[in-house]
């Protein structure tokens, strides 16, 4: 217990020392999780829209999403190396990648949720298709699209320590950099804060969403009952 | 108003849904198409509003082949109601209520005032409902928010898909009560499906009854019953036929405004102050709008051979089992001519 404590106090200490390259590797770290987030949520929501409109597209999306799930996220970065080379680009777009898919099923997930009745009361009503989606699909899915982005983020957070290995940057400078040198304190002063991190924007991104969800009924029937 | 000729509707999986369908919706009134599940009176229904297209045939709008018409366009100006509400959950009860005032791109003043007199109409204050989320209404109250949905507009035709068939039995006849009411005041012409062959006796003014998509009969509830064309109408009316038809029939339509001498008592003994008989009885006259049936079960409840007929607490007439009874001897003569 004593030897964690003072362990705890060392990489304090090692991060007072270094609090420069803290924040400059913070800052990486954190650009690259909401620049490839970023991306994502452009892509993954209008491309899960499309889904829901064109089963070819669905079965695109769907297939090549139970892929890319059991591809591990060392590989979606190392695959990225060769065409992209090194640095902050690949970096992204292997985050980008690897972030995109949690959106994706959730903008479908959410979009298919809205019940049957509730679409056609509104096609009889006279809405168009793009009246439908805009009006009624897309605000009842939300909580269910930000709960995927949630999801996405604090994958992407973890997964944004591996941009090291192909010159990206970010907290794993510090973690790889410590495991090769047995240098523990080095290690968890880079990974410490990346778990305070996962933990406060999923945090944040939570009360976001609750926020959202108190404004749908289904919210407010299970909150009732 | 509406007007189906030859229409043919066939689904793409080869279920022949509507078969030659041929009849007239007249304006103004409330059409009920019934029948067995799968009989094809939903797809007729949307056939109306183009959530179906016909096969083959034409359905006529005010003349017009709605064909011609834009689907959504149409679908403005006629209301929708269904069984299962499909209420906007993430809006207010007023957002719902606005919805086709919107599409149509009416201005805020005239959508709040329009919503206001809705909801006051369908017994939701708007003070207290306005802001309301549909989840926190009950069944019943979502139907009426439903209804004042499809009214907003002042649509020239509702439909009507079983819109009452998820609520609870009393629910249910308080809203048919109500929409009987509500509906003498629109003037709307409705299209109104149900299997239940007592809520279209009790909401139409003419019945279309389907049997595997096709019309078996089209004709008023009176008529229907008086005369069913096949056996197939005879059994959906079911065994108690006769009292269905005392169900349609309004005191008001076989009462005597002269009172027999044999029935004075019953008159005599009427105190409009407290409605019962002086002598303590069970005996509770009836109104001319009333049924038949209520009559007839009213005179069993009480023992006696006749009720006065009251209306703001005159006696107006009686009406007697005999004459309850006569009726249907009558319309049998009627018949075997």
């Amino acid at each position: 217990m004593s030897d964690l404590i003072s362990l705890l106090a060392e990489t304090w200490a090692y991060l007072l020392a270094n609090s420069a390259r803290f924040f400059e590797l913070l800052r990486e770290h954190l650009t690259l999780v909401f620049v490839s987030e970023a991306l994502a949520i452009i892509v993954a929501v209008p491309l899960g829209i499309a889904a829901t409109r064109n089963d070819r597209v669905n079965s695109i999306v769907s297939g090549f999403g139970n892929v890319a799930q059991t591809v591990p996220t060392l590989a979606v970065i190392a695959l990225a190396f060769p065409i992209l080379g090194l640095g902050f680009l690949p970096s992204v777009v292997g985050l980008f990648a690897y972030s995109l898919l949690p959106i994706l099923t959730n903008t479908i997930a959410g979009i298919e949720s809205v019940s049957d009745s509730t679409v056609d009361a509104a096609r009889g009503m006279g809405m168009t298709d793009w009246e439908i989606l805009r009006k009624v699909r897309l605000p009842l899915a939300l909580p269910v699209i930000f709960a995927g982005i949630r999801t996405s983020v604090v994958l992407n957070v973890g997964s944004a320590y591996l941009a090291f290995f192909i010159g990206g940057g970010g907290l794993g400078v510090w973690v790889i950099g410590g495991i090769k040198l047995f240098s523990t304190t080095q290690l968890l002063a880079g990974a410490i804060p990346g778990a305070l991190l996962a933990i406060t924007l999923d945090g944040l991104l939570g009360l976001a969403q609750r926020r959202l969800g108190t404004e749908t009924a289904s919210d407010r029937t299970a909150a009732a009952a | 108003m509406i007007q189906f000729d030859n229409v043919h509707k066939q689904y793409s999986d080869g279920t022949q849904a509507v078969n030659g369908l041929s009849f007239e919706v007249e304006e103004g009134t409330t059409t009920v198409l019934v029948g067995p599940s799968g009989c094809g009176k939903t797809t007729t229904m949307q056939l109306v509003n183009r959530l179906e297209e016909p096969t083959e045939g034409t359905v006529y709008y005010d003349g017009t082949d709605i064909q011609e018409l834009p689907a959504t366009e149409l679908r403005r100006q006629i209301g929708y109601v269904i069984q299962d509400i499909g209420l906007f959950d993430h809006m207010t009860i007023a957002e719902n209520v606005a919805t086709v005032p919107e599409l149509k791109g009416w201005d805020d003043d005239r959508t709040d005032e329009r919503v206001d007199e809705l909801l006051d109409l369908m017994g939701l204050p708007p003070e207290e409902y306005r802001e309301s989320y549909p989840g926190e209404l009950s069944g019943g109250q979502q139907q009426r928010v439903g209804v004042a949905r499809a009214l907003a507009a002042g649509p020239d035709v509702m439909l009507m898909d079983e819109p009452f068939g998820a609520l609870d039995p009393i629910t249910r006849e308080n809203l048919q009560d109500e929409f009987l009411d509500i509906q003498e005041e629109i003037e709307t012409t409705i299209i109104f499906v149900t299997h239940d062959i007592n809520e279209a006796l009790k909401m139409g003014d003419k019945i279309a009854m389907m049997n595997d998509g096709e019309l078996v009969q089209y004709d008023t509830p009176a008529a229907m019953l008086e005369a069913p064309a096949t056996k197939f109408v005879e059994d959906f009316i079911g065994p108690d036929r006769t009292l269905k038809q005392l169900r349609v029939l309004q005191v008001s339509e076989i009462m005597r405004t002269e009172v027999p001498d044999e029935h004075r008592d019953v008159v005599d003994a009427f105190d409009p102050a407290d409605t019962v008989m002086a002598d303590g009885g069970e005996l509770i006259p009836v109104t001319p709008t009333d049924s038949a049936q209520v009559a007839l079960s009213r005179c069993i409840q009480a023992g006696v051979r006749a009720l006065p007929v009251v209306e703001d607490a005159t006696v107006i007439g009686v009406v007697t089992e005999e004459d309850i009874r006569g009726y249907h001897a009558d319309e049998i003569e009627a018949t075997s001519e």
